[in-house]
């Protein structure tokens, strides 16, 4: 509530659903789902497999369409029928659980591709900002491999810079470490923790609960594609109110 | 082979058990190999020579001075061949990668472009080769065209092409297919276009994994070239039957057979060799037996 509050001093907040629906055939995956995020708030998604926190993240950059609802960006509807998506989609990133590197590139093409296709940087620009980038998160040595010659946390880590370069107010983050060793999971979570109070803001959909209430400025419990409780990380790990949060936590912590 | 395998080793001059017993292996394997080839073709020169119509057919089909004699000009004829392959594969390619690309349209607006494609694809592929040439290679200039363009030639290499653009088109679409959505999804995601994301990311990994299946059509391709002789210029095929009639002689017909594959068999060892490649890099770590 006081981040509501906030955001409102500050005008819209920086994304916003109301109401959303969503169904694939049959199957309602998103259900009358309203959420608010902040400018530079960190709110993160739990819930269970199937619980819709893929879907959720992919209406936000129109990977997917809504059917019913309206997703705001700053207060303007981008969720809008036969609405250019490209314009938004600059403005919102997203990272995927499994990488999804052109494996055909190189790590510095990977990242530079948009950034001269899509921005219309020059090639030297362009290049110059992934190698800047490359060098902040430790991959400098990298920018001329291949994803396959990489460990899947340098390709993830790849990812996200290729996400970053485009310089996003928005940052979706969908299940970055699944996919991962659980070795390599720590170079991975440091980079969103170097992203925090970048100004950016970051939506995190995730199993890793720790993380979640390390990072988070609130987190997100989803049930069946709706959501069940929201809350500092505190509230929701310490003292969840809502019974279904409670036994998912019970759930997740037994395993 | 063995001796490279020596000279290999040769920093570890030992060989491990394993390593021992998987040399015996390849050598066993390598002379079963030679063993039974060699069988076959002791077969071969022993027993066919002794069939009661050998000397005739011997004379018929494999007579040295009409080889000499016919080789020139098959040659030259052949040389046609080659013409009209070169000047057909880049069309079939542009085309085929038009309707490939057709096919794979998502907006709901192009639904009858999708339509078109799909019907141009089943017309070109369900009727024989031979039969376009001879609609289109006799028919088209039947209607009366002013030279250049009421060549046979021209035509019959034109319906070549619209039917090897209709199988080519089906192996691109297969290619474009076979890319994970999930690299279309990254793609958009940043922002790319949907035709940027073709050009980009979808294509130039489509592309990789077809060479071999392209390959083998552009083999299939070399041969039917041939057929265009069945409406009027003189190629090898055509020439090669111009010489069996004037010499009552079937060698130059096996002549012409020598020059084809002396084309192909590269080629295919060629496509072999880069299914293999693409096999090893795509299908993960090979399991021991
Ligand atoms: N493209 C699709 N077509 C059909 N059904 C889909 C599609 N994408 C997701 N679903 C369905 O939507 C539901 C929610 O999926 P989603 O991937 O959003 O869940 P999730 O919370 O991300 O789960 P997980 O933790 O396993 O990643 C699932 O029942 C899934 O089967
Ligand atoms: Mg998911």
């Amino acid at each position: 509530m006081t981040t509501l509050a906030a955001s409102r001093a500050t005008g819209a907040p920086k994304v916003s659903l109301r109401s959303v629906t969503k169904s694939f055939g049959t199957n309602t995956v998103l259900r009358d789902l309203s959420l608010d995020v902040a400018t530079g708030e960190v709110v993160s998604l739990i819930g269970a497999s199937g619980s819709g926190k893929t879907t959720l993240l992919r209406c936000v950059n129109l990977l997917e369409q809504i059917d019913d609802g309206v997703v705001l960006l700053d207060g303007d509807e981008i969720s809008a029928i036969g609405l250019d998506p490209n314009p938004v989609r600059r403005r919102v990133g997203i990272v995927f659980q499994s990488f999804n590197l052109f494996p055909h590139m190189s790590v510095a093409r990977n990242i530079t591709l948009a950034l001269t296709k899509v921005l219309g940087l020059e090639n030297d620009a362009a290049t110059q900002r992934a190698t800047e980038l490359l060098t902040r998160f430790g991959l400098a040595d990298k920018a001329g491999a291949f994803p396959d010659q990489l460990s899947g946390g340098q390709q993830q880590r790849v990812a996200i810079i290729r996400a970053l370069a485009m310089q996003p107010e928005v940052l979706l983050l969908d299940e970055i470490t699944s996919a991962l060793d659980p070795e390599l999971v720590g170079e991975v979570l440091d980079v969103v923790r170097e992203l925090k109070g970048s100004g950016i803001t970051l939506l995190i959909a995730t199993h890793e609960m720790a993380f979640a209430r390390e990072i988070s400025d609130r987190v997100c419990f989803l049930h069946a594609g709706s959501v069940a409780e929201i809350g500092s990380p505190s509230q929701v790990f310490g003292a969840p109110r809502d019974e279904r949060t409670q036994q998912f936590l019970r759930r997740v912590r037994s395993n | 082979m063995a001796l490279g395998l020596h000279r290999r080793s040769g920093h570890q001059p030992r060989l491990t058990t394993r390593q021992e017993h998987e040399r015996q292996q390849r050598r066993r394997s390598s002379f079963i190999a030679a063993a039974s080839t060699f069988v076959v073709l002791v077969a071969v020169a022993v027993f066919i020579p002794r069939m009661p119509r050998w000397d005739r057919v011997k004379k018929s089909f494999f007579d040295v001075n009409q080889m000499r004699d016919s080789f020139p000009r098959l040659i030259d004829a052949f040389w046609l061949d080659v013409k009209i392959f070169v000047w057909t594969t880049p069309a079939i390619f542009i085309a085929a990668l038009l309707i490939a690309l057709a096919r794979n349209s998502r907006s709901p607006a192009l639904f009858p472009v999708r339509m078109l494609a799909a019907a141009y694809t089943d017309v070109m592929r369900g009727v024989p080769v031979i039969l376009w040439i001879y609609l289109v290679g006799f028919g088209v200039p039947g209607l009366g065209l002013e030279r250049p363009f009421n060549s046979p030639l021209l035509w019959g290499s034109v319906a070549l092409g619209m039917t090897y653009s209709g199988y080519v088109a089906e192996v691109f679409r297969a290619g474009i297919d076979s890319v994970h959505e999930s690299q279309r999804a990254a793609a958009r995601s940043l922002g790319l276009s949907s035709a940027q994301t073709m050009r980009h990311v979808v294509l130039p990994q489509a592309i990789r994994r077809v060479v071999p299946p392209l390959l083998n059509d552009m083999v299939s391709l070399q041969k039917d070239v041939a057929l265009v002789s069945l409406i009027g210029p003189i190629e090898i095929l055509r020439q090669a039957g111009i010489d069996k009639a004037k010499f009552a002689n079937f060698t130059p017909f096996v002549v012409a057979a020598l020059i084809f594959l002396s084309v192909t068999i590269p080629l295919t060892r060629l496509t072999d060799y880069l299914w293999h490649r693409e096999r090893r890099r795509t299908s993960g770590t090979r399991v021991a037996a």
